[in-house]
């Protein structure tokens, strides 16, 4: 029983992430594809901030007769993860807009056909 | 100058002479002057080295250290002074052709041609006095790339495809069977050096042995030996001049000097005598011989004619080489230089008569002795140098390979010498006797664009003249054989 | 003071100067910014590359925090050659970049432009001399997400599915690489990378650490372009602006290949990573594939950019193979290989920008004749190809011999043949172009083509310069490469 739901939080992150990644795959449709994207990369940020917590611990600011607190750094590190995954998700919507210009559609199959006839 | 300097100085210059070459592009004649300047001046300093090896010094100087232990060097020992001489006094005689070749047939590109002439005999002083083998691998490929604009010359979709051949059979035996002989025994041995006796011995069995001889005999594909000789007729797309220059001068000459050096300096011949595949190879020269002589007996194009002709005389030296009998390797190192001097003299001829009629079959040659006396001559000298009749210098060099073949109780050898002297004359005297005593076809006489000249003309004074000098030479290398081989003795360190 | 503080000066210049490129309106004025900022990345790199011969490896604590609490900068021989690589590439395409971008990219983009190469150089520098995993990642996502912008400027509207294509890969593979630190970070509780190899041997059997390894290893093959993972490679390649394929083909995936033999020696150490997870044997499968497959597909492209984007990977294959077979000798011809392969393919890639520059055009079907009309262009071009297939007297030939002596000592008997014989292959793709532009008569269109400037040819021909260099006097390189082997290996043997 703990073995396997009491792991729950791994469970999350591994269906975000199959999620994501089926999205990211199999959608022709390019925003389709950035939203998969996007939660591929959320669904490792909950796997690192998930690890961080400690049971009984509170949020990690040093108080008089708190002794028990979160692991700090991850939640650092995830601050940093999510400007980068920002960025790349601003970048691949500017990405997309630039290809709905150039090829009028952002289908991928059609963007295809078009390369092909070029 | 001191002789380590001149050694440098044997390479660098022809190496050198294309900035000048191509700094007076605009006038032919200083041009030209520049080439014969050239090749006078290395022709003299290979020459006045000779007299120090002869006398057993052994100038050497190293360059440069690409890989730790991997010199440029260079040292100077009687092959490799015996094959600068040829090739030094060759490329003087083949400049003078060259330039009455070229002008008269109106070529184009004529600077660069004589550039990348000056860089291929700048790489075969480089594979002559080559110090190690990685030296003599490097210009070894330096000269097939240097040597690949002369082939293609032509510029058009035959010469491509020629030089296609030709680049991918050089580089592709090269880099796949020698540089892997090359890596294999440098990671057995640690050196590349060239040693008298050799640097296997002692290290490797006979079978390692064996499988690297394999390697360095077909991944010297200069040496144009079977399966890997089609390079050879398919590089005939290239003008006549540097015909003479692959086949006497530079590229086939290298080729076979590379496997006389790895034979007597890389295996040494007394170790190379207990190696099982050493006569199997030798059986595979022996049967080039024939086989080349006998496709070249069906060839109507007189210059692929000489080319199978070339891939036989070739295994002829790979053969003595593989006798691995002191005589046997005289009488290889001799053929170098005789083979050199008849086959560039027939080369000159079938490029004089090329340019005097536009003739290039040997079926359209009938007669063609009463126009061209002088070349036909020389043809005919070299001719007898190539069956090997006195005489001419081909006998004496066929004399030391039979003796190495009777040494060794070689039966095999000793039969395939004498074949292949009675093909050589079936496809070489029908020429001298159609060009002779036939009288000459009536087609020709009335065939367009014939003015006066070519029919009682021979080619430019420039052309006779330098396969005269070639015949001539022919003709006093059998009354004064005398400098190869003493250069040949020395070598192998008997009398004959 | 100042010498101490060259590791990080390395990262900050680039990083500073990239925001003033961008307030800089002026085309001219950005260049001139850039190119002053990687001149001074390629003159701090010398001296760093002088020191770690000097003193041995660098550390440098960020903001005076000590390692493993803070963020290390760490500098030892391998970092330094890769620094130099980033450095010598970074620092000679930009004089090129002038009159190739003016020509390839608009005028109001120029300024992003700069403003994009430097942060992605200065992404690239910190992935080699960062000692901390996470903030590998984050250097690179800067290089990754700069490289994504140079290359969706291409001319052509295919270049931005490239960029698109790239991206959605290139995060893919930043995220296996975030979840891999992730997992190594749950086990250990550090991220500073020697830290980590300390305390990692303690938990080495777990399967988090496994899947770490895996996650990590996927993850930054994508970024190298590892056979099968380089889908990605020959549309960013054929489609960005001159300049950008030439920086990035022969920057971003060495860097990766950096990434990739700092997580196997240092991190995860030899054993684990070659004797407990086959990582070598894997490695070696691939390398050959990609070798094998990227060479032929390379014969039948007509594109030649998109020709020496597929022989990139195999050249890759090439570079990994002497990893795989985790000997010193074979990580060092990987890392030989690796610096020749940097400056021959930069050479080639600005020879096409000077062949682009004129033609407007990087097809074969175009080049016809071109050789007359641009000859020094083309004469390096041959150059650079003759290095590439491993003509003696060039840096390919001592990569080749080093490849091949290291697979004999190794006993991998096919491997020397297979090495051999595949550069033949690049004799083929590569003689094409010659052929085509040798031998070819010249078109209509030829009449006008005039000599790239010599802006363009003086950066490609210093890259031609330094393959000969290196053939013909390949010590330094051999010696700093053999130490870098030496302190990897080394490292993963303690």
């Amino acid at each position: 029983m703990s073995g396997l739901l009491g792991l729950y939080n791994y469970w999350i992150v591994i269906i975000l992430m199959m999620t994501g990644f089926y999205a990211v795959i199999a959608r022709p449709n390019l925003i389709k594809q950035i939203i998969g994207l996007f939660i591929f990369q959320t669904s490792v940020f909950i796997l690192f901030i998930s690890m961080a917590n400690i049971e009984g611990g509170t949020a990690p600011i040093i108080k008089e007769g708190i002794r028990l607190y979160s692991n700090p750094l991850p939640h650092v590190l995830i601050l940093t993860a999510i400007v980068v995954s920002l960025a790349t998700t601003a970048l691949g919507l500017a990405l997309v807009v630039r290809i709905k210009e150039a090829y009028g559609t952002i289908n991928e199959d059609n963007i295809h056909v078009q390369d092909e006839e070029d | 100058m001191s002789p380590e300097l001149t050694v440098l100085a044997c390479v660098a210059l022809p190496l050198l002479a294309p900035a000048l070459i191509t700094a007076l592009h605009r006038w032919p004649n200083p041009r030209e002057t520049a080439t014969l300047l050239t090749s006078g001046c290395l022709f003299l300093l290979v020459y006045s080295l000779h007299d120090d090896v002869l006398r057993g010094s052994r100038p050497a100087i190293d360059l440069a250290e690409p890989l730790p232990g991997l010199k440029i060097g260079f040292e100077v020992e009687p092959l490799g002074m015996l094959f600068a001489l040829l090739a030094s006094f060759l490329w003087i005689v083949t400049s003078v052709y060259s330039i009455g070749y070229l002008r008269s047939h109106h070529e184009w590109r004529q600077t660069s041609y004589y550039s990348y002439f000056a860089v291929a005999l700048g790489s075969a002083m480089g594979i002559a006095f080559a110090g190690n083998m990685f030296t003599l691998f490097v210009f070894y490929e330096l000269l097939t790339l240097s040597t690949y604009p002369l082939v293609t010359h032509a510029g058009d979709d035959n010469a491509r495809e020629g030089g296609r051949m030709y680049l991918g059979y050089l580089l592709g035996t090269s880099i796949i069977l020698l540089l892997l002989a090359l890596v294999w025994t440098w990671s057995l041995t640690g050196t590349l050096d060239f040693r008298a006796g050799g640097i296997l011995e002692g290290v490797v069995t006979p079978g390692v042995a064996g499988i690297l001889l394999v390697l360095y005999i077909f991944g010297i594909g200069k040496a144009a030996v079977m399966p890997f000789h089609l390079w050879l007729p398919a590089a005939m797309v290239a003008p006549t001049p540097v015909s003479a220059l692959l086949h006497a001068v530079a590229v086939v000459k290298a080729g076979v000097f590379t496997v006389l050096k790895v034979v007597i300096y890389i295996f040494g011949i007394d170790f190379l005598a207990n190696i099982p595949v050493t006569q199997w190879l030798m059986y595979v020269a022996a049967a080039t011989i024939l086989l080349a002589a006998i496709v070249a007996l069906r060839q109507d194009n007189l210059k692929l004619r000489l080319a199978w002709s070339t891939i036989s005389q070739l295994s002829y030296i790979v053969m003595c080489a593989l006798l691995v009998t002191p005589l046997g390797i005289v009488g290889g190192g001799m053929h170098i230089v005789m083979h050199g001097f008849a086959k560039i003299t027939l080369f000159f001829c079938a490029g004089a008569i090329l340019t005097a009629t536009h003739k290039t079959r040997i079926s359209e040659l009938n007669g063609i002795g009463r126009h061209m006396p002088w070349t036909m001559a020389a043809f005919t000298v070299g001719a007898l140098s190539m069956i090997g009749i006195p005489p001419t210098a081909g006998f004496i060099s066929k004399w030391y390979i039979l003796l190495g073949a009777i040494e060794t109780r070689e039966a095999v050898a000793a039969g395939v010498i004498i074949m292949s002297t009675l093909l050589n004359a079936a496809y070489f005297l029908p020429i001298v006797y159609v060009a002779f005593f036939r009288t000459p076809n009536d087609t020709l006489e009335s065939m367009p664009g014939h003015n006066t000249r070519d029919t009682d003309g021979e080619a430019p004074p420039l052309v006779v003249l330098a396969l005269t000098v070639t015949a001539a030479g022919t003709l006093a290398l059998f009354f004064l054989p005398d400098l190869p081989l003493d250069l040949m003795l020395q070598l192998s360190g008997g009398s004959p | 003071m100042l010498i101490s503080d060259l590791p990080v000066l390395q990262v900050v210049i680039p990083l500073a100067a990239a925001p003033v490129c961008l307030l800089l309106r002026n085309p001219r004025h950005a260049w001139a910014c850039a190119l002053i900022a990687s001149w001074l990345v390629l003159a701090i790199a010398l001296m760093l590359v002088q020191r770690v011969h000097a003193v041995g490896t660098l550390s440098y604590a960020i903001g005076a925090w000590v390692a493993p609490w803070g963020i290390e900068y760490r500098i030892d021989m391998a970092g330094a050659l890769m620094v130099l690589v980033v450095a010598i590439i970074g620092a000679l395409v930009m004089p090129f970049a002038r009159r190739s971008i003016e020509h390839e990219i608009l005028e109001k983009c120029t300024g992003l432009f700069y403003t994009c190469y430097l942060l992605c150089l200065c992404g690239l520098l910190g992935m080699v001399v960062t000692g901390d995993a996470f903030n590998l990642f984050v250097f690179l996502e800067i290089s990754s997400l700069s490289s994504y912008v140079l290359i969706s400027l291409g001319s052509r509207r295919r270049a931005l599915t490239a960029a698109y294509q790239y991206l959605i890969m290139g995060t893919i593979g930043a995220t296996f690489i975030l979840i891999g630190v992730g997992l190594l970070y749950m086990m250990t509780g550090t991220l500073n990378m020697v830290d980590l190899s300390q305390r990692l041997p303690e938990v080495a059997n777990t399967r988090t650490i496994m899947a770490a390894f895996a996650f990590v290893t996927v993850g930054v093959s994508i970024k190298l372009a590892l056979f099968p993972l380089h889908q990605w490679l020959p549309n960013a390649y054929t489609d960005a602006p001159s300049v950008v394929s030439a920086f990035i083909a022969a920057t971003a995936t060495k860097v990766g290949v950096y990434v990739l033999l700092r997580f196997f020696f240092t991190v995860f150490g030899m054993q684990f990573s070659f004797d407990a997870m086959h990582v070598g044997e894997i490695l070696m499968l691939l390398a050959v594939a990609g070798i094998l497959i990227a060479s032929l597909v390379a014969v039948f492209q007509d594109n030649v950019k998109r020709m020496l984007a597929y022989s990139s990977v195999a050249q890759i294959g090439y570079i990994i193979l002497g990893i795989s077979m985790a000997s010193a000798a074979g990580v060092s011809a990987g890392m030989i290989h690796l610096f020749n392969h940097a400056m021959i393919k930069g050479a080639l890639f600005l020879a096409i920008g000077c062949i682009f520059l004129r033609l407007g055009s990087a097809e074969l079907r175009d080049m016809h004749g071109l050789a007359r009309h641009m000859p020094w262009t083309m004469a390096a071009f041959v150059a650079g190809g003759l290095s590439l297939i491993g003509i003696p007297l060039t840096s390919g030939f001592i990569s080749k011999w080093y490849l091949a002596s290291a697979a004999l000592s190794g006993g991998y008997w096919p491997l020397v043949v297979l090495i051999l014989a595949s550069s033949l292959i690049g004799l083929i793709y590569m003689w094409r172009v010659v052929e085509v532009a040798y031998f070819h008569v010249p078109g209509t269109m030829m009449h006008k083509v005039r000599e790239a400037p010599a802006v363009m040819l003086i950066p490609t021909w210093l890259l031609i310069g330094i393959n000969l260099y290196v053939g013909m006097d390949a010590s330094l390189i051999t010696d700093i490469t053999r130490q870098g082997a030496e302190i990897l290996i080394g490292e993963a043997l303690q």
